[in-house]
C-alpha cells in the first residue's frame, strides 16, 4: 500500500476533529481577545483586556469556580461510595439481584432537566410534597430560599441522578475481578471487612479512578441542575462556573468576555483534572 | 314623523342585524372570537381571508406556552387557515428570546421572519428590525399614544404594538374592604386598613397578613406575591419599589443616571430605601417566595395566597377569570408611593409624599429586516392585534396580552366579560391614572440594557438572600454600571438614554 494511502483514510476523521474540536477552540480564544457585545458585534482585537478584567476585576467568577469545586469534589465523591456501595451489593448473591441492578440504573435514564423539574416541585417550600411530610412534624426547611440548603438540594439531585452512572462502572470492574485473590483471603480467613480493605478495593483502584475522573468532568460543567433548580440563586450563593459564563455570554451578550471566562476554565479543569489524576494514583493505586 | 321613526328603526334593525350575520360567520368558524365576531378591519377575518399566501411558509420565534406563547400560536393557526400561508411557531423561553434572535441577527441571517421579545430590546433590535410599513401605522388609530412612542424610535416604528404593560398594586378587596378585617387591624395595630398609599403601609400590612388563615380556606395565607427570582425580571420589580423614593419630579434629567454626567445614581439613598424595604419583604412572601417568577407570582396570587402583589397585569386578569378563586375578589391600585423622595441636587429628602408610575412596558415584536417574507409578516402581525383577537385576548389572563388601546380603558369592556362594575372601573381608572400622570418612569433602553438589569438583579438578589446589606449591594451594583458605561461607551448610552429622559420629563 502507498504510504500516502494511509493519510487519505485518517483525512475525514482529521476533519470532523478540525470541524469539532480545533476550530471552536482557536475561534473561542480569538473571540475572547474581543470587545464582542450587543452593542459592539464583530471581531473586533482589544488585546489581553478582557483576561485582565477576569484576572483582577471579576471576585464573582472565582467565587463560582470555588463553589463549583466543592458541589463537584461533594457530588462525586457521595457517588463514589453509594455507587460502590450499591454495586458491591448486587454483586454478591441476593435476592432479586437482577430487580435492583435495572432498579439502580434508572435515574441514569431519565432526562435530567425534567427530572430537576420534578425534584424543584418535590422542594417546593409551600406546595412541594416534602415540606408537606416534615410540617407533621413541625419543621418546614428552606430547600431552595437558603443558600446553604440550596447547595444541599443540589448535591441531592446530582447525587440522586447520577450515582447511577458510578455504579454502573463499579459493578462492571467487580465483576471482572479474578476469583484466585478472593480464594486465598478465605482460605487466609480474612474477614469481610479486610476482604473488602485489602483485596476488592486495591484492585478496584484502577477503575475507581477512571470512573472519578469521568464523573469529576461531567460534574465540572453542572449546569442544568443548577439552571432549572435555583438559577444560581438565592443571590449568587449556587452560581457555577458553567451557569456564570451562560449569564455573561447569553444573557448580557458580552461574548467577547463570556469567551475569555470560557477558555480560563478549559485551562483551569486540564490543570486540576492533571493533578488530581496524578494524586488519585499516588493514594489509591500504591502498593 | 311615527312613520319615519319606524322606518329609521327598523333600518338599525336590520343594519344591525346584518353585522351580527356577518359577525356569526367568523364567530361560528373561529369560537375563539366567538363574543364579539369580526370586527371590520384593514387586518379582520374577512380582510385576511381575501389574501392568498399559499406556498409561503412564515417562520416565528415567540415565548413559550401560555404567556404571549398561546396567542402566537392560536393567532398563527388563524392565518393559515384564512390565508393558505404556512406559519412555524417556535417557542423560547423568556430569558433566551434576546440571544435566540440577536445571535442570527449578527451574523447577518434572518431564521425567523417575525421575533417576539421585550420592547425593551428596541435599541439593539432597531438596526435589525425591518420598520413597520406606514400603511399599517395609519390604521392604528386606536393604539395609545405612548404605546406607539415605545413601540418607536426617532419617529419610525420598529415594533409592532401587540401589548401594553406596566405595574401597579393588586390587593384582595375581600380583605381590605371588610369592615370586620378593619376593625381587627385596627384593634392589633391602631392603624386603618386600607389601600397601601406608601411602601411601608404594604409592608405593614402585608407583615400582619402573613401567616394565618384570614380567609378560611384552612390554609395560611401571606402578605405579598413577587417577582424576586434573579434570572427572571426581578430587576422590573426592584424599579417599581425604587420609583417612589428616587424619581423626583423636580429633579429632572434622568432616574437611572445623570444624564448630564452620566454618573450611576443606583446607589444613591432612594434606591438604597427601595431595596432596605425589598429585604424586609422578604419576611412577608410565601415559604420559597424569594425564588419566585413571574409564573409563580401569577399562580401565588392569582391563587389566592397572598394579600398584595404588583407586576404585570397577568396577575390581576387570571385572578378575575371566573375559574379563579378570588374571581371579583380583588382590586387594583396605583404602586404605593413615599412620604419622602430623594434630591439628588441638594443631596437630601424632600419630606413630600411621592408617587410615580412605573411602565414597564412588555412584550414587544418586530419583522427581520432580512426577512423574504416581510409582507406575510406584517399581515400576520396585524392580523394577531385586530380588533377582535385584542379583545378576546385580553380577556384571558395567561395569554400576556395587556391593555394599549384606548377602547381597552372603558370599564365596559371588562364588565362584558363579568367582572364587577366597581373593579372595572378602578382597573381601568388605574391604568388611565398611569397615562396622564407626569411623573412616569419608563424603562432602560440603551445599549448593554441587559448588561445593566442583570448587574442590578444579582446585586439585589444578594441583598435579598443576606449576602450583602442593600448600601453594598448597590453600590456594587453602581461599580459593574460605571465598567458597563466604560466598556458600552458613556456617549452612546447618554444619546439613547436620553429619549427616555425625555419621555420621562413630559418634554416628548
Amino acid at each position: 500500500m502507498n504510504f500516502k494511502h494511509k493519510y487519505v483514510f485518517l483525512l475525514p476523521g482529521l476533519i470532523v476533529l478540525i470541524g469539532i474540536l480545533i476550530f471552536p477552540i482557536i475561534f473561542t480564544v480569538r473571540l475572547s481577545l474581543s470587545g464582542w457585545n450587543s452593542f459592539n458585534p464583530g471581531l473586533d482585537f482589544i488585546g489581553l483586556k478582557n483576561y485582565i478584567r477576569l484576572f483582577t476585576d471579576d471576585p464573582r467568577f472565582w467565587q463560582s469556580f470555588f463553589r463549583l469545586s466543592f458541589l463537584a469534589i461533594t457530588t462525586v465523591f457521595l457517588q463514589y461510595i453509594i455507587g460502590f456501595a450499591l454495586a458491591h451489593m448486587v454483586w454478591k448473591d441476593i435476592k432479586f439481584k437482577r430487580f435492583f441492578r435495572v432498579l439502580f440504573l434508572i435515574p441514569m435514564m431519565t432526562t435530567p432537566v425534567i427530572m430537576t423539574v420534578i425534584w424543584r416541585t418535590f422542594f417546593h417550600e409551600s406546595l412541594g410534597p416534602l415540606n408537606d411530610f416534615l410540617s407533621i412534624f413541625g419543621v418546614q426547611p428552606p430547600w431552595l430560599s437558603s443558600p446553604g440548603l440550596a447547595k444541599v438540594s443540589i448535591i441531592v439531585v446530582e447525587v440522586w441522578q447520577w450515582t447511577s452512572f458510578m455504579f454502573l462502572l463499579m459493578l462492571a470492574g467487580l465483576l471482572s475481578l479474578p476469583k484466585e485473590p478472593f480464594l486465598a483471603a478465605a482460605v487466609d480467613g480474612a474477614s469481610p471487612f479486610k476482604k473488602f480493605i485489602y483485596v476488592t478495593f486495591p484492585l478496584m483502584a484502577p477503575i475507581s479512578i477512571g470512573a472519578i475522573i469521568i464523573r469529576l468532568i461531567e460534574a465540572s460543567k453542572i449546569m442544568d441542575t443548577v439552571f432549572v433548580l435555583t438559577s444560581g440563586g438565592p443571590g449568587t450563593s449556587t452560581e457555577t462556573s458553567s451557569f456564570f459564563i451562560f449569564i455573561k455570554g447569553l444573557r448580557e451578550f458580552q461574548m467577547g468576555y463570556a469567551a475569555t471566562a470560557s477558555f480560563t476554565y478549559l485551562i483551569i479543569m486540564i490543570i486540576s483534572l492533571t493533578i488530581i489524576v496524578k494524586v488519585l494514583t499516588k493514594v489509591l493505586m500504591r502498593e | 314623523m311615527k312613520l319615519k321613526t319606524l322606518i329609521s328603526a327598523l333600518a338599525s334593525v336590520l343594519l344591525i342585524g346584518s353585522q351580527v350575520a356577518h359577525a356569526d360567520k367568523w364567530g361560528d368558524q373561529f369560537p375563539h372570537i366567538a363574543a364579539t365576531g369580526d370586527i371590520p378591519g384593514m387586518c379582520s377575518y374577512e380582510s385576511m381571508s381575501q389574501k392568498d399566501y399559499s406556498g409561503r411558509t412564515l417562520t416565528i420565534n415567540t415565548h413559550a406556552i401560555p404567556v404571549m406563547g398561546e396567542p402566537t400560536a392560536l393567532h398563527a393557526e388563524q392565518f393559515e387557515k384564512l390565508t393558505g400561508a404556512k406559519v412555524e411557531v417556535t417557542h423560547t423561553p423568556a430569558g433566551d428570546l434576546y440571544s435566540k434572535a440577536m445571535v442570527p441577527f449578527q451574523a447577518g441571517q434572518a431564521p425567523y421572519d417575525i421575533v417576539f421579545g421585550f420592547s425593551n430590546f428596541i435599541n439593539d433590535w432597531k438596526r435589525y428590525l425591518a420598520p413597520v410599513p406606514q400603511e399599517y401605522v395609519d390604521q392604528m388609530d386606536g393604539v395609545s399614544a405612548s404605546h406607539k412612542a415605545i413601540a418607536s424610535w426617532d419617529g419610525v416604528m420598529y415594533q409592532y404594538p401587540v401589548d401594553g404593560d406596566r405595574h401597579y398594586l393588586k390587593y384582595r378587596k375581600d380583605v381590605i374592604d371588610n369592615p370586620e378585617m378593619q376593625a381587627k387591624y385596627k384593634a392589633d395595630t391602631g392603624k386603618e386598613l386600607k389601600v397601601p398609599t406608601t411602601w411601608k403601609e404594604y409592608g405593614e400590612m402585608a407583615s400582619y397578613f402573613n401567616g394565618w388563615d384570614w380567609d378560611g380556606d384552612g390554609e395560611p395565607e401571606y402578605g405579598s406575591a413577587e417577582v424576586m427570582k434573579k434570572d427572571d425580571l426581578m430587576y422590573a420589580a426592584f424599579y417599581s419599589r425604587s420609583v417612589a423614593y428616587a424619581k423626583n419630579e423636580s429633579t429632572p434629567g434622568g432616574f437611572f443616571f445623570d444624564l448630564e454626567t452620566m454618573e450611576p445614581l443606583i446607589n444613591n439613598p432612594g434606591f438604597v430605601e427601595a431595596l432596605t424595604d425589598w429585604v424586609d419583604a422578604v419576611n412577608y412572601v410565601p415559604p420559597g417566595g424569594i425564588n419566585f417568577g413571574l409564573g409563580d407570582e401569577i399562580n401565588s396570587f392569582g391563587g389566592g395566597q397572598t394579600l398584595f402583589s404588583f407586576s404585570w397585569d397577568d396577575a390581576f386578569v387570571a385572578a378575575m377569570q371566573p375559574d379563579s378563586p378570588i374571581a371579583n375578589q380583588v382590586g387594583a391600585a396605583q404602586l404605593p408611593g413615599a412620604d419622602k423622595v430623594w434630591n439628588r441636587e441638594n443631596g437630601m429628602w424632600d419630606a413630600k409624599y411621592n408617587q410615580a408610575p412605573f411602565f414597564v412596558w412588555g412584550w414587544a415584536v418586530g419583522v427581520a429586516g432580512k426577512s423574504e417574507n416581510k409582507d406575510v409578516a406584517f399581515d400576520y402581525l396585524c392580523f394577531f392585534a385586530n380588533g377582535a383577537n385584542h379583545q378576546a385576548d385580553i380577556g384571558i389572563g395567561r395569554f400576556g396580552v395587556n391593555p394599549f388601546m384606548e377602547e381597552d380603558f372603558k370599564a365596559d369592556v371588562w364588565t362584558q366579560i363579568g367582572w364587577d362594575a366597581d373593579i372595572a372601573q378602578s382597573y381601568v381608572e388605574t391604568l388611565a391614572d398611569m397615562e396622564k400622570s407626569t411623573n412616569r418612569v419608563f424603562p432602560l433602553r440603551v445599549p448593554g440594557t441587559f448588561e445593566f438589569n442583570s448587574a442590578l438583579a444579582t446585586g439585589t438578589a444578594k441583598a435579598l438572600a443576606g449576602q450583602l446589606s442593600p448600601q453594598e449591594a448597590l453600590d456594587e451594583v453602581y461599580a459593574e454600571w460605571v465598567s458597563i458605561l466604560d466598556r458600552v461607551g458613556a456617549d452612546n448610552v447618554r444619546e439613547a438614554y436620553a429619549v427616555g429622559v425625555k419621555m420621562e420629563d413630559n418634554e416628548l
